[in-house]
């Protein structure tokens, strides 16, 4: 057990003045938030219908991502090929790239006259932007990455005795993977779905780039939120806390995760 | 070299020597520093050449532009972004600024009408209006609440046309963008838009009596950090020299 520190003072200023600039602006929302007419904001001005696209929207990117993710970090953990480092930074590039660009690197791909979406075009009249699978695809692109690191960090650090126990005693490679390394793993699986959903609902770049924005098909709440802001601030600001309020939700989901020292591994 | 930029020196110390700020062009007090300019995107282009002008004009003058939908920068303007002008691309936007204090009146300088844009190939075929209202047609406009998706509106309303969109874009070169990247059918722009695109896309006149217009108001502002720069911008917008830039690019005038 550590003993109770005094914090020198060269340190509790810069630590002070660190937590109110993340903490204030939250609290300038909560103060401006029109507390009085919240419900007929949020009813009147399509926030309903943005708020079911997005959570739609984010949960169908989160099971793409687990679909496609989890295999996907176990590769990453476990194969030993001389270019799997370029091939981690390929997959951790989404993380880092503006969402602007990765919408843009969608739209030159999958546009009906993008470099591969042509293809799908000319077979069966169907491109991805403008429709609420394109949303799908640009939330899936920029919050899978979450996903894969922080599963990939779990299944580098589960016992691989185990695994070889299992293997010793008969199970094939799919049942080890099915029996033995998803449950030692699960736990990060979760967390790391969870930060996916939560990044796929606040994305706003890449989907308005590839998706655009219309209510009921693209438009979802970050992009109902930039859209109430061109007239009115007020709207604007009761949909902010409804996104503020997910946040709240989805850390202390993940609360045991992240706020225990060490945590999100 | 050497002595060529030692000439160019001296010119330059000789100019800041002789005028330490130009004088306006109508005879008022002399201009320098910063102007900082808030312009509805479908201005880009003529702005940008405008300024340019303006510069020159007016040496030891910087023009900064900053364009974006008319409905955001009013919002800007009103929570006290730090500019000069504001050049919008309807009433009711430069209203919402007057309104909060922001200016004290504004003078209309152009007006602009729409347009219908296509891809090169035109891949839905577009010949007219209501080919926009067919199925199966990929159209993009503005949303409503920026001056160019109002503006369309009227247009469908004149034409009694519905015409459901499948993206509403943040403002006119958000829309135009979806057209050169051949994404949608067609688009609703400006005709100054379509001319600026060049080769990117083709424009489609819509019939007089179904278009509609939007006139242009813009403002010094009564924040202003450099009010004389700026209210010499706005008059050098509505001088003869400024409107022919405007004009070349397909305004109307008010």
């Amino acid at each position: 057990m550590d003993r109770p520190q005094r914090v020198p003072a060269v340190l509790a200023v810069p630590a002070a003045v660190g937590f109110a600039f993340l903490l204030l602006p939250l609290l300038a929302l909560l103060i401006r938030t029109p507390w009085r007419g919240l419900g007929r904001l949020l009813a009147s001005t399509s926030g309903l219908t943005a708020l079911r696209l997005s959570l739609e929207c984010a949960t169908a990117a989160t099971g793409l991502s687990l679909l496609l993710g989890v295999p996907l970090a176990w590769v990453l953990a476990r194969v030993r090929l001389p270019g799997i480092a370029l091939l981690r930074s390929v997959v951790l590039l989404p993380l880092v790239l503006p969402p602007v660009v990765g919408g843009l690197a969608l739209l030159l791909a999958l546009g009906r006259n993008g470099v591969f979406g042509r293809y799908g075009y000319a077979a069966f009249g169907y491109s991805l932007p403008f429709t609420t699978g394109g949303v799908v695809v640009a939330e899936t692109f920029v919050a899978m990455p979450f996903l894969v690191v922080t599963v990939e960090g779990a299944i580098r650090s589960a016992d691989r005795e185990l695994e070889e126990a299992a293997a010793t005693l008969g199970a094939n490679r799919a049942q080890v993977f099915r029996r033995v390394t998803l449950p030692l793993i699960g736990p990060s699986v979760l967390a790391g779905a969870v930060l996916c959903w939560a990044r796929a609902l606040g994305e706003f770049g890449a989907t308005i780039t590839f998706a655009g924005s219309f209510p009921g098909t693209t438009q979802t709440m970050p992009l109902a939120v930039y859209n109430a802001l061109q007239t009115d601030p007020e709207p604007a600001v009761a949909l902010s806390l409804v996104l503020l309020l997910v946040a709240v939700l989805v850390l202390a989901a993940l609360r045991d995760q992240w706020l225990r020292p060490g945590g999100l591994r | 070299m050497r002595t060529s930029a030692i000439g160019l020196l001296a010119v330059l110390l000789a100019v800041a020597g002789c005028s330490p700020g130009a004088k306006d062009a109508a005879g008022g007090a002399s201009v320098h520093g910063t102007v900082t300019v808030l312009a509805a995107a479908s201005l880009t282009e003529a702005f940008g050449r405008l300024a340019k002008q303006f510069e020159a004009a007016h040496p030891g003058v910087t023009v900064k532009l900053s364009f974006g939908a008319s409905s955001a920068l009013a919002q800007q303007v009103n929570a006290g972004a730090p500019a000069d002008v504001f050049a919008s691309a309807a009433e009711k936007n430069m209203q919402q600024v007057i309104t909060a204090g922001g200016a004290g009146s504004s003078t209309d300088f152009v007006k602009n009408v729409l347009q219908i844009a296509v891809p090169p190939r035109n891949p839905a075929g577009i010949r007219q209006l209501s080919d926009l209202a067919r199925p199966g047609v990929k159209v993009a406009l503005c949303q409503v609440q920026v001056p160019c998706g109002a503006t369309a509106a009227q247009v469908f309303r004149n034409a009694r046309l519905t015409v459901r969109p499948v993206t509403e874009e943040a403002d006119v070169k958000a829309t135009l963008t979806k057209v050169e990247t051949d994404e949608v059918d067609a688009g609703l722009v400006y005709v100054t838009d379509v001319r600026a695109a060049g080769r990117k896309v083709t424009g489609i006149p819509i019939p007089d009596p179904v278009n509609a217009s939007t006139e242009y108001p813009i403002a010094a502002l009564t924040r202003a950090p450099n009010p004389s720069a700026a209210a010499a911008f706005v008059r050098y917008v509505l001088s003869p020299a400024g409107q022919a830039v405007l004009s070349a690019d397909g305004f109307e005038k008010p």
